[in-house]
Order: C-alpha cells, then sequence, then structure tokens
C-alpha cells in the first residue's frame, strides 16, 4: 500500500520536477519568477495533444515536437516581455509575467476552447505491472524514466558543455560573466529555451497521465512546480528536482491519507513549514548579507 | 440622511454605479497592497485570501448578530489584521521571494480551508444578507475609500511611514538607525490586511454573494498590477491604478471574448513602455507647485534632474 503511493508519487512529482527545473533556471540567471513558464507547459501539453490527435504521430515524436515549438515559445517570450524589463524593477518584470500568463491562458481559451480534452485512445499502450504488493503502470515507469533521462541530460549540459559553463559563470555574476566576454543575452535565450523544453515535456507527460488536457492546467501546476523549487532552495538544480519529488509524495500520500479535498493546500503547507525552518529552502545557498 | 442618499443613487445608472463601486474598493485594496508592498517593500502575493478573511468575517458577522454596519466593517478589519499577523509574525523574517512565495502559499490554504469548513458552506459559498446600514452601499464604499486615501496619505510622511521607507530602501541601514524591523513589519503588514478586510467585507455586501473561489490567485495578482501599474508606493499611483484596471474589464466588454487577451497585452505593453508604471517618479507637490509658478524648474545641467 505505501509502496503503491510512493509509486504513485514519485511519477507526479517527476513531472513537478520538470516544470520547477525552468523556474529554477530562470530564477538563478535573472532573477525572475517567469509566472508564464506554467503557461508553457500547457502549451506543450496542447501541441503534444494535436500532433498525435490530428498528425497521427508517434506519442515520442509528439513529444519531441511539443519541446521544439515551446523552445521557440519560451525564447520569443523572453524577447518581447522579459528582455526590455531587464534594467527595471524586479516587480515590473513580474507584472510583465503575470500579463503573459494571462495572455496564454486567454489564447488557449479561445482556440481549445473550456472543456479539457483527451489524448486518443490507445495513445500510449498501458500495462500493468506487478512489484509485490504493488502496481505500476507502463505509462509511470515512462515518465518516471523520461524525467531521469532529461534531468540526466541537463545536468550533462549544464556541468560539462561550453554553454553550460557559461549559464552558472552568468548566475553567478551577471555583469562579470558579460566582462569576461560571455553573450549574455544568448545564455538567457538558451536558458528559457531548455527550461522550456523540459516543461514542455511535463505537459505532454502529464496530459497522457491524467488524460486531460485544458487551458487552466498550466496555473495549479505552475503554482506547485514554483512552490517545488522554492522548496528546494530556489536557483538550485537538484534542489528543484528533490522538492518536486518531494511535492509529489506527500501530495499522494496526503490524499491516501484521507486529505483530498485538501489536496491542493498539502503542498503550500509543506512548503511553508521548510521554510520556516530553513529559509533559503533545501538546497538554498545561504543569503550573505553584505553591508 | 438615508432615504436622501438612496435617492441620488437611484438616480444613477445602476451599470454606472456597479462600475464606480468596483473602483471605490480597488482602491481600498490597491492602498492595502500599497502599504505592505509599496511602502515597505514587502511582495505580498496573498491578498484576496486576506480580502476573503474580511469578506467572510464581515458576512458571518452580518448573519449571526445585529452588529451596525460600521461596527462589523472595523470588526471584520481587526479579525483579519489580526489573522495577517499572526500569519505575518513567522513569515516576515523572510526575505524577497521567499516571502513571496510564502504569502502565496497561505493564500491557498486559506482558500482550500474556507472551501472545506461548514460555517462558510464550503464551496457553495454564503448569500449575504443586507449590511445594517440606512446609507446605501455605494456611499459606504466610498466614504470607506476617501477614509483610506486620507489616512495613507498622512501616513506616508509620518514618522510610521518614513521607517517603513527606510526599510524599503535599505533593511540593515534602517536597522542600524534603530528601526525595530520586526515590529514595523508587522505593524505594516497589519495595516495592509486591515484594509483588505475592509474592502472584503464591502466586496461581500455590496455582491451580497462570495465563494471562495472569488478570491483566487488571481484575484491576488490583480490587485497587485494595480499598485505596479499606478506606481509602487505612491498614493495617487494607487487610486489611478485600481480606477484604470477596475474599470478595464468594463470597457473591454465590447471585444467580450477577447476581453481577458487584451487585459494579458496590456500588461505586458504598459510595463515594457511605462516600467515604474504610469505615475512612477512623478511628484504630484512639485507639479502642481510648478504649474502655479510658485517653483521653478530645474535647469538642465545642475545634476538634479534625476530626482
Amino acid at each position: 500500500m505505501l509502496l503503491q503511493q510512493l509509486i504513485n508519487g514519485v511519477a507526479l512529482g517527476s513531472t513537478y520536477a520538470l516544470i520547477a527545473l525552468g523556474y529554477t533556471m530562470v530564477y538563478g540567471i535573472i532573477t525572475l519568477i517567469n509566472f508564464a513558464h506554467g503557461e508553457i507547459f500547457m502549451a506543450g501539453a496542447f501541441v503534444g495533444l494535436l500532433a498525435v490527435a490530428a498528425l497521427k504521430l508517434n506519442i515520442f515524436v509528439a513529444m519531441l515536437l511539443a519541446m521544439v515549438v515551446s523552445m521557440a515559445m519560451g525564447v520569443v517570450i523572453e524577447l518581447i516581455a522579459y528582455r526590455p524589463l531587464r534594467r527595471s524593477s524586479r516587480l515590473s518584470a513580474l507584472i510583465s509575467a503575470i500579463g503573459v500568463s494571462i495572455f496564454l491562458s486567454s489564447l488557449a481559451l479561445m482556440i481549445f476552447g473550456a472543456d479539457a480534452k483527451g489524448f486518443p485512445s490507445g495513445a500510449f499502450p498501458v500495462r500493468q505491472l506487478k512489484i509485490g504488493e504493488a502496481e505500476i503502470s507502463s505509462l509511470q515507469l515512462l515518465i518516471i524514466g523520461i524525467s531521469a533521462l532529461l534531468m540526466i541530460g541537463l545536468e550533462f549540459i549544464v556541468k560539462k558543455t561550453k554553454i553550460g559553463k557559461a549559464m552558472r559563470a552568468t548566475s553567478e555574476d551577471y555583469n562579470t560573466a558579460a566582462l569576461m566576454g560571455i553573450n549574455v543575452n544568448r545564455v538567457i535565450s538558451f536558458t528559457f529555451a531548455l527550461g522550456s523544453a523540459l516543461a514542455a515535456a511535463g505537459g505532454v507527460l502529464v496530459g497522457v497521465l491524467f488524460n486531460a488536457v485544458s487551458f487552466n492546467m498550466g496555473l495549479m501546476a505552475g503554482l506547485k512546480a514554483f512552490a517545488a523549487a522554492v522548496l528546494g532552495g530556489i536557483g538550485s538544480i537538484p534542489g528543484a528536482m528533490l522538492g518536486g519529488l518531494m511535492l509529489g509524495v506527500t501530495e499522494v500520500l496526503g490524499v491516501a491519507a484521507g486529505f483530498s479535498s485538501y489536496r491542493d493546500a498539502i503542498a503550500f503547507a509543506i512548503l511553508v513549514l521548510v521554510l520556516l525552518v530553513k529559509p533559503t529552502g533545501l538546497l538554498g545557498r545561504k543569503i550573505q548579507k553584505k553591508v | 440622511m438615508g432615504a436622501f442618499l438612496q435617492d441620488i443613487t437611484a438616480g444613477i445608472d445602476p451599470y454606472i454605479l456597479q462600475i464606480l463601486v468596483n473602483i471605490g474598493i480597488a482602491i481600498i485594496l490597491a492602498l492595502g497592497l500599497n502599504v505592505i508592498t509599496g511602502l515597505t517593500g514587502q511582495l505580498s502575493l496573498g491578498h484576496a485570501a486576506f480580502m476573503s478573511v474580511g469578506a467572510f468575517a464581515s458576512a458571518l458577522l452580518t448573519i449571526k448578530s445585529g452588529l451596525p454596519f460600521s461596527l462589523n466593517l472595523l470588526l471584520a478589519g481587526s479579525v483579519t489584521a489580526l489573522v495577517g499577523a499572526l500569519i505575518g509574525y513567522p513569515i516576515l523574517r523572510l526575505t524577497g521571494d521567499y516571502l513571496a512565495i510564502c504569502t502565496l502559499g497561505f493564500a491557498e490554504i486559506v482558500k482550500v480551508v474556507f472551501l472545506n469548513l461548514e460555517i462558510t458552506n464550503k464551496a457553495l459559498g454564503l448569500t449575504v444578507p443586507p449590511a445594517k446600514t440606512t446609507i446605501p452601499m455605494p456611499f459606504v464604499v466610498w466614504i470607506c475609500a476617501i477614509l483610506a486615501i486620507v489616512a495613507i496619505s498622512f501616513l506616508q510622511n509620518s514618522r510610521f511611514g518614513r521607517a517603513l521607507k527606510a526599510i524599503r530602501d535599505d533593511e540593515i541601514a534602517a536597522e542600524s538607525m534603530g528601526i525595530n524591523l520586526a515590529r514595523y513589519k508587522l505593524s505594516s503588514f497589519a495595516l495592509g490586511t486591515f484594509l483588505a478586510g475592509v474592502g472584503g467585507a464591502l466586496y461581500a455586501h455590496f455582491l451580497s454573494y462570495i465563494n471562495p473561489s472569488d478570491f483566487s490567485f488571481l484575484k491576488s495578482v490583480d490587485i497587485l498590477s494595480m499598485i505596479v501599474l499606478g506606481g509602487l508606493g505612491s498614493v495617487p499611483g494607487a487610486v489611478i491604478g485600481a480606477s484604470v484596471l477596475a474599470a478595464a474589464p468594463e470597457f473591454l466588454r465590447f471585444m467580450s471574448q477577447y476581453r481577458m487577451l487584451v487585459y494579458g497585452a496590456l500588461l505586458v505593453f504598459l510595463m515594457v513602455f511605462r516600467p515604474n508604471g504610469l505615475l512612477g517618479g512623478v511628484n504630484f507637490v512639485d507639479l502642481v507647485l510648478r504649474a502655479l509658478g510658485k517653483k521653478p524648474t530645474i535647469p538642465v545641467g545642475t545634476g538634479r534632474e534625476g530626482e
């Protein structure tokens, strides 16, 4: 029973983690809470759905397509809505991000209508596997597998490639990185592309998991993923993964324990409790106050 | 008195009246958040939750007790301020975005709790009986709004207000000047949430129906957009931002289905072209004095244009 809930929790948590990574990377570099990120997740889910339902593509090809489209979206959004505001107050950029988020969700509402759409049956063959007492569906296995693969890929890009090094340098110190000859604008665009691709993958996976894609799916998922990023320590990539998994598992356990009507509050309650004990999140760096 | 005022409100087109009341309530809410975020610099993403606390407290007071509406408003505001202080006490130690996400978290928790409580009628929402007052609601709303404008304007330049601004500008410097950070942050939070509670109470009695889902994250964002749009920390800014954004959905109504689309795009464009808000950096007293010819405009090249 417990094992079963843990498996469900990890599957849900890995999708949170995928979205949380985008929040945390963008925050690490330009200290902006990218509120439009949840909407990119939603857009990714819709592109995936269209590719499967209308273009009859394989689910994996559809996911790749969703990732590419979302990458472009992320880059364009940064260019239009955030880049002009880079030197202004952070609140202005935040409001701009919220504006983008409202714009995108109402655009989706206009195009796709208010009701949730499901993936065509057989988009992904679901089989149940037995592990001792618990059952794990091939879909959950896929979600956990793809998330892990993407996170390893991300870790590789950030740690081992040249652009990854530039990303780390920029998040360490924006101005010095620019002085060292790093093309900061390109690094920021790349970060948005990377984060958006992960969110789109998450969107397709969640769409298949719950078999529902709707215009407002980005809001709550985005807020919870953001909570996950903060829980792990915002700006920290392993922190986002840890935070996402923790939120997913506690949420599923909380629902299993009979608090299903409090479902959306559980994630935030955990977040508040953790922040009260560790004010910069689980793996966040301590902020040194300088005079 | 009451009958006379009722005649006046009966003479105004109900649609216009409704927009005016929405603006009045928005001004009270925006001024409250302006104290917390604009003056003290503590980003709060949960203002709508405090509004809902005030709304439900006041609705329950009207249902369960025979208090006159003025007392009811004060009580609803105080209850909200108490809740605000209770929540604020532990989380105001956090800084910046950690504080913001905590207020957001609390807002979601408050909403879910209201959705599950028996006394707030769960997800069905509460029908609020008419307020116990002879003065028509539009007048009550605007009296409160004007009181709030006057109070916050005075507060801004008082000793208390200057302390808040010092905290916003530099916490360490403020602390070393002897400002008790925790106490001032908490009082500013309590004051801001008090206004949110009053705004919520007025909202509940004007609409006569409230539902926890009305006070969602988007409502908080609405209020935050008002003060950022108007210019953070400025009372005229908050008033104008609140008026523009409270009225905007009505003026955009002719394009009904594109309304939110345009609203989102509008936020982005306003921020890109006026990043400090419509009135950010505009000093009203200065403008008036210059217009009257009492004060020479600062000549270019003295290095003081930036002020």
